[in-house]
């Protein structure tokens, strides 16, 4: 990135001349990116504030207060003491959707870990080897892709229980195949290029190949892919949660919060309307990210 | 052609047949079928008893097998939970489920399309930025909150619609609208983009060149060839969108195959979930293969991939 020398001590005559570097370059491409910069830093704060939540929660999202149920939140007469009021068991709205956010980026995260790790490899090896490797792949693809992932998911999360890391599991083993594909078609692209053939040529070994030659040019895809499948994630286990078969209860989760209000929604539509709203923005923001990632590091934009 | 076809049909047997493998194998994901059917409190007699009445103690191939012969023949043996045919169960609520991706799919296509097109002819207008942010805001959207936002706003607040239930055509428009809006993004994004590629073609510059109004040149020449990837993708947005129907059918309280999947697996009633899984992969991968035998005889090229 940072071939080029230094320009900050060049005589300024000469940095019309030199130009960028590719660093600054893709700095530059980077900071200018209006929905990049927007998408980064709301899911920034929500990781923060993530991370923090012991910290920044003003109440413990599992007490409940039988005596302050449903109380409304502070925008439509509710007091301080409950910023976004309190749910059916009297517990703090704010403090659920809080410690929730730890719940939806950890799941996000670890699955789109997962289910990237799968998909890189076989996407990768489709694309390298080719031939027979190619067309089991290509065929394991279609035999995910016919199966109905909210179904099976669900069905698998009612045999095992629903917990933590079972739901982090079956979507980690049913979202690769975005991976995959994304994966396969970009190796298809590197692998005819000069410096593949120059290291086989010198006799590298093939895990060597992959790994410095394949896999550093096409990790830009696979960034932009794991971000979007997190996005997928997270919106996955909501759906499972409020289905009732994801995360289990008293666990703070966005889509078992939606659940939980939906029986009140009648009077009190709140109480569903701002943990799918975070929901949303969370979503919205990861996707605005991986979509900016993607012209970002796209070669087509770099003129 | 019927080289290509016969290929992909090929193709299509073989994932439809490993799929109903694995949908088959859920049923010993669990462990002992005979003890979760059995339920707490069964003695060891019981699930013996249920072992051989449900066949469970012959080896799991013999069993596969056995259910798939069943299943080709449209038996997929008795429900646990309602002790009916599960086929029968299905083909009473697959009906509603077809009703509604039909609907889904067409109010996906006569939103996405026009406005795909309208975004290419003028890139950048207010028009183009809307569906823009439509686009985005669709694909971040969880469809049961949007759904829930509905209810609230037409059936709560402004008793326009009824919140749930089949019984007249007015119960299918808020499940359609969030079902379609789940397909919408990518088929509009795929028509500007097709249309955007399509405008910039040679023979789009001859056919203005030799005095076409811009109406004959937008819908004659240009959207015919744009088209043809779009319909492709609704084909397979529409296999998705039936095995998705679970989430809009269970809250809409729509009695199709989605909420008898949602209602067995709540119930762990495994056949009526093996079947179903089975019945929602079989459309995908037919819809799949419709349109890619679709897509070869529109467009050569296709053929020989």
């Amino acid at each position: 990135m940072t071939l080029a020398p230094s320009t900050n001590n060049v005589d300024p005559l000469l940095q019309d001349i030199v130009g960028p570097t590719p660093g600054q370059q893709l700095r530059r491409r980077f900071f200018g990116h209006r929905g990049l910069m927007i998408g980064a830093s709301v899911v920034a704060v929500l990781l923060v504030i993530a991370l923090l939540a012991p910290v920044v929660a003003p109440h413990d999202p599992y007490a409940q207060d039988l005596l302050a149920r449903m109380k409304p939140p502070v925008f439509l007469g509710g007091t301080w003491e409950h910023i976004l009021g309190t749910d059916h068991l009297g517990r703090d709205y704010l403090s659920r959707l809080i410690y929730g956010a730890r719940v939806s980026l950890l799941i996000g995260f670890v699955a789109a870990l997962i289910s990237g790790t799968i998909g890189t490899a076989m996407g990768v090896a489709a694309g390298y080897f080719g031939g027979r490797t190619d067309a089991v792949v290509t065929f394991l693809i279609n035999v995910r892709l016919a199966m109905p992932v909210v179904l099976v998911a669900l069905a698998v999360v009612a045999i095992l229980g629903g917990s933590l890391q079972v739901v982090i599991g079956v979507l980690g083993l049913l979202l690769w195949d975005r991976f995959a594909v994304v994966m396969r078609a970009s190796t298809l692209q590197v692998r005819g290029r000069e410096y593949v053939s120059a290291a086989q040529a010198i006799g590298a070994s093939t895990p060597r190949i992959l790994l410095s030659e394949i896999m550093p040019n096409i990790l830009n895809n696979l960034i932009v892919v794991i971000t979007l499948e997190m996005a997928h994630a997270i919106l996955l286990e909501a759906t499972l949660s409020f289905l009732g078969l994801g995360v289990q209860p008293p666990t703070p989760s966005w889509g078992l919060m939606v659940s939980e209000g939906k029986n009140m929604m009648l009077f009190e539509p709140w109480l569903v309307l701002i943990p799918g709203a975070v929901l949303f923005v969370l979503v919205l923001a990861i996707n605005l990210m991986g979509d900016g990632l993607r012209d970002v590091t796209a070669p087509e934009n770099r003129s | 052609m019927l080289n290509f076809i016969l290929k992909r049909l090929g193709l299509a047997f073989l994932v439809a047949l490993t799929v109903s493998f694995i949908s088959f194998s859920l049923l010993f994901l669990s462990g002992d079928p005979a003890i979760a059917l059995a339920g707490e409190g069964a003695t060891d007699q019981d699930v013996v008893a249920i072992r051989e009445l449900y066949g469970f103690d012959r080896p799991m191939l013999v069993q596969y097998a056995s259910w798939l012969v069943n299943a080709l023949s449209g038996d997929f043996g008795e429900s646990y939970y309602f002790k009916l045919p599960v086929s029968s169960l299905i083909a009473d609520r697959l009906s509603v489920t077809m009703l509604l991706g039909l609907c889904g799919i067409s109010f996906a296509l006569l939103t996405a399309v026009p406005l795909g097109v309208i975004a290419a002819i003028r890139p950048n207008s207010i028009i183009d930025r809307f569906a823009l942010f439509l686009s985005v805001a669709g694909q971040a959207m969880p469809s049961f909150w949007f759904g829930l936002i509905l209810i609230v706003a037409f059936s709560i607040k402004l008793r326009w619609l009824p919140p749930s239930g089949t019984d007249s055509w007015r119960h299918f428009i808020m499940p359609t609208v969030v079902l379609g809006y789940y397909a919408m993004p990518a088929i509009m994004r795929l028509t500007r983009a097709g249309m955007l590629d399509v405008l910039s073609s040679d023979y789009i510059r001859t056919a203005r060149a030799k005095g076409a109004s811009e109406m004959r040149v937008m819908f004659k020449h240009a959207l015919r060839n744009a088209i043809i990837p779009v319909v492709s993708l609704a084909a397979v947005q529409m296999g998705f969108m039936l095995g998705g129907s679970i989430v809009v059918e269970s809250i809409f309280a729509l009695h199709g195959a989605g909420y008898l999947a949602w209602e067995s697996i709540s119930r762990n009633d495994l056949p009526t979930v093996q079947a179903l899984i089975l019945v929602f992969s079989m459309f995908y991968i037919t819809f799949t293969f419709l349109a890619d035998v679709l897509n070869a005889w529109l467009d050569p090229r296709m053929r020989s991939s």
